[in-house]
């Protein structure tokens, strides 16, 4: 294999095993902001055990995050040196910034929200909690920045450079507010949020079933599920918005995502399929002139179609497709769910019956196939640029490493990311298991 | 003498990576030193001693990477691609230290303990061997093609003057946890970590007398600023002065100034290291070859842009530390919420 495709595999894996834990840790930290808001306000020892709690399970995710997020940082200079010297400009001060913005803010009141219990008072705590979650979030900020700016590149111009040619910013602000950030930015911490509301959900729904720990569970659930159904709509929208995005600045994405093919003619929408990339026909139900009616208002009006493109400026048409349909089914699912969750939550009287519970438990796998798949239409449908329409993905590549070298490294990340996700989900189950200490609603917060 | 913004750059990779060797370096000592104590709550009382810190002052390194990454992008490209196998273990080490943290004390069982106590261990060992490899690489030279490409292939970077700097630094770290560690610890602990000091001070010593006569023999270019500039010898005496004070701080009972003086020492080094290498951020052995921060620099508008982002984000982070220090100051209490 060549290490184009070694060094693309790599880096597929390497995030998509990191983007396992950040959505947690926004999500989480949003839960855990109202968790502990809510204690602050009522001061009930139940908030207090449950902040506790979720605070355990935050530090186990946040501690993967750290440790598999350093490799990414890394891993643009190691593999793909060329496309570092053409962007440094722009994608370096993004992490820069990610950086000195999010990291310090983040680990520096992480200390504080795991270990500071006794040594700050309950305002103070309750600041160094909402400073976490502030933290995350100016991280997803910058990376989905730096992300957006590889699909939709602007306010830059080409230099040639003693060291070849490069993107120079000319305008920072129309850097960071490329085309696509705001719609994908939003999309994006949607997500997160929905990841961490649904392991709340879950977890609830799990200590319901068993009858244990349920004073805790169904205040827990209430929160999962407020926070659940204010994000799953709010990623429908976004990503209605995405996909308007997409198709005035990524078109031949957008094609791959719904396989549409003619050059220009109004376009269905698939509710399932699978694609017949050579005939250029998809098997499966589609609701005819759908998909212009969305981006258009008009169910005649012509899309541009994959053929519009040449061949070698095309993605992956099978996989944009069936991830984007994942996506979409799974977000849909995901919002009936909340919306479930919200409807026993209002009529508190009634308990949700167990089917549901046995679904709720389920469903924290949604949302973590969802950003997945989510992330694989962004990227394999951005190919086969690496910064979209200005440097193929094979012209990125470090020419000073080997084939060889890819495969030791890759297959060193196989085998350590294996374990480090089967101890993460020994660890995270044990925790579980054990529920919330008993201890922690004694405990009394030192005075400020 | 005015500054240009290539060198005010150069001054602040430099900065953030002093401060990550400064800080990490000592959370990276008690990492090398872990294996000397036996009981079971003594080691935990080594981890819980970093345990709040260490993340952070892993963060010096993540940004000092991305600050290369955005000022000079072909010395972040060439050296983290030209290191490929080295880079590689480096990552696995940062993963494996940081996860021994966090798992260790999860769950009872011996064998469990053991095996992250030997991950934790040997993790911050070979990370701190590899980055002093790594720099040692950089400041003798390496093979460099026109366009800033490595070539000089796996085998040449673990030449004698690489390896001794990669000791150095296991050396150096391991004295700094140290003396960190007799700042953090009280009772029985604190008398085993005393009695370390002093021989953590003389295996650092030989080693970076070794050094130091290496470089002076073999790498002439390092001390041309000093031949040019007379007065910057007050640095390395400074320097040797400030390892010299440690043993007589912890003598009166003066932790937290022996502490200091040994990130004095680090930081003093880092300079050494700097003022040696300055325009150079690699060495080519061709010096032709050589990325300097003036052929290696991003656009004047981004370096100008990043220093507003700096001057905005650098007084944030030293909020932050100087708090987190001084909230988590005093010695060691293990108790529900601990490693």
């Amino acid at each position: 294999m060549d290490v184009t495709l070694l060094s693309r595999i790599q880096f597929a894996l390497t995030i998509a095993f990191h983007y396992l834990y950040p959505p947690l840790s926004i999500g989480l930290g949003v839960a855990l902001v109202v968790m502990e808001g809510l204690y602050l306000k009522t001061r009930l020892p139940i908030y207090q055990q449950m902040t506790r709690f979720w605070v355990r399970v935050f530090g186990l995710t946040f501690a993967l995050g750290v440790a598999t997020g350093i490799v990414m940082e890394f891993e643009f200079g190691t593999n793909w040196a060329a496309y570092s010297r053409f962007v440094g400009d722009v994608f370096g001060s993004a992490l820069a910034a990610e950086g000195i913005f999010a990291f310090f803010l983040e680990s520096g009141f992480l200390a504080l929200l795991l270990f500071g219990w006794d040594k700050v008072g309950p305002g103070l705590h309750f600041f160094s909690t909402v400073m976490v979650c502030l933290g995350a979030h100016f991280s997803a900020i910058w990376i989905v920045v730096a992300n957006s700016w590889m699909q939709t590149p602007a306010g830059f111009r080409l230099a040639e450079h003693g060291l070849g040619r490069r993107a120079e910013v000319t305008d920072f602000w129309a850097m960071v507010f490329n085309p696509s950030t705001v719609e994908r930015l939003t999309h994006t911490v949607l997500g997160a949020w929905q990841a961490g509301a649904f392991l709340v959900i879950s977890v609830s729904a799990y200590y319901l079933l068993k009858g244990t720990f349920e004073d805790f569970a169904r205040r827990s659930l209430r929160v999962g599920v407020g926070l659940a159904l204010v994000a799953s709509l709010g990623s429908l929208a976004t990503g209605h918005l995405s996909a308007e995005g997409v198709s005035r600045h990524q078109p031949p994405k957008l094609a791959a995502m719904v396989a549409h093919f003619p050059v220009s003619a109004p376009a269905d929408l698939y509710l399932f399929g699978w694609v017949d990339e050579p005939g250029g026909k998809v098997h499966g139900m589609a609701v005819p002139g759908m998909l212009s009616w969305i981006l258009h208002g008009d169910a005649s009006a012509p899309v541009a179609g994959l053929r519009a493109f040449a061949p070698e400026d095309r993605p992956a048409v099978q996989v944009v497709f069936q991830s984007y349909h994942l996506m979409v089914a799974v977000g849909m699912t995901l919002i009936g769910l909340a919306a479930a969750g919200a409807f026993y939550t209002w009529r508190r009287e009634v308990s949700p019956p167990a089917w549901l519970l046995r679904l709720f438990v389920a469903s924290v796998l949604g949302p973590q196939i969802a950003n997945q798949a989510g992330w694989m239409v962004a990227e394999v449908g951005r190919q086969p640029w690496i910064v979209y329409n200005l440097m193929r993905t094979s012209e990125g590549i470090s020419r000073s490493v080997s084939a060889g070298a890819v495969v030791f490294s890759l297959v060193l990340f196989t085998l350590v990311y294996v374990l480090l996700f089967a101890l993460f989900l020994y660890l995270l189950d044990a925790k579980i298991k054990h529920g919330p200490l008993s201890g922690d609603l004694a405990a009394s917060p030192k005075r400020a | 003498m005015s500054i240009d913004l290539n060198t005010v750059w150069f001054l602040l990779v430099g900065a953030l990576l002093a401060g990550y060797a400064v800080l990490d370096g000592f959370d990276l000592g008690v990492g090398i030193l872990h294996l000397f104590v036996d009981r079971d709550e003594d080691r935990r009382v080594f981890i819980n001693a970093i345990g709040p810190v260490w993340d952070g002052n892993e963060v010096w390194l993540v940004t000092g990477g991305g600050a290369l990454f955005a000022a000079f992008p072909p010395v972040y490209a060439g050296v983290f691609s030209g290191f490929y196998p080295a880079m590689i273990l480096l990552l696995f080490a940062l993963i494996f230290r940081a996860v021994a943290i966090e798992f260790r004390s999860k769950q009872p069982m011996l064998w469990w303990r053991r095996a992250w106590d030997v991950s934790f261990s040997v993790a911050s060992f070979l990370g701190s061997f590899l980055m002093g490899v790594a720099f040692g690489n950089v400041i003798r030279g390496i093979r460099l093609d026109a366009g800033g490409e490595y070539i000089g292939g796996f085998i040449a970077l673990l030449n004698p003057y690489a390896l001794l700097t990669g000791l150095t630094t296991v050396a150096l770290f391991a004295m700094h946890g140290a003396i960190y560690l007799v700042l953090k610890t009280e009772g029985g602990i604190q008398a085993t970590v005393r009695g370390w000091v002093n021989n953590a001070i003389i295996v650092f010593v030989i080693c970076y007398a070794a050094t130091t006569m290496a470089t002076l023999l073999y790498l002439p270019h390092m001390g041309q600023a000093f031949k040019a500039s007379p007065w910057l010898f007050a640095l390395p005496v400074a320097t040797m002065l400030a390892i010299a004070n440690v043993p007589r701080e912890i003598f009166r009972g003066r932790e937290w100034r022996a502490f200091l003086s040994s990130c004095a020492t680090v930081f003093g080094l880092m300079a050494l290291v700097g003022f040696g290498m300055f325009p150079d951020l690699v060495r080519g052995v061709d010096p032709s070859t050589s990325l300097s921060v003036y052929n290696a620099a991003s656009s004047p508008g981004t370096l100008k842009t990043m220093l507003v982002i700096a001057g905005i984000g650098i007084p944030l982070v030293l909020a932050y530390t100087v708090s987190i220090y001084w909230i988590f100051r005093g010695k060691v209490k293990l108790d529900a919420m601990s490693y």
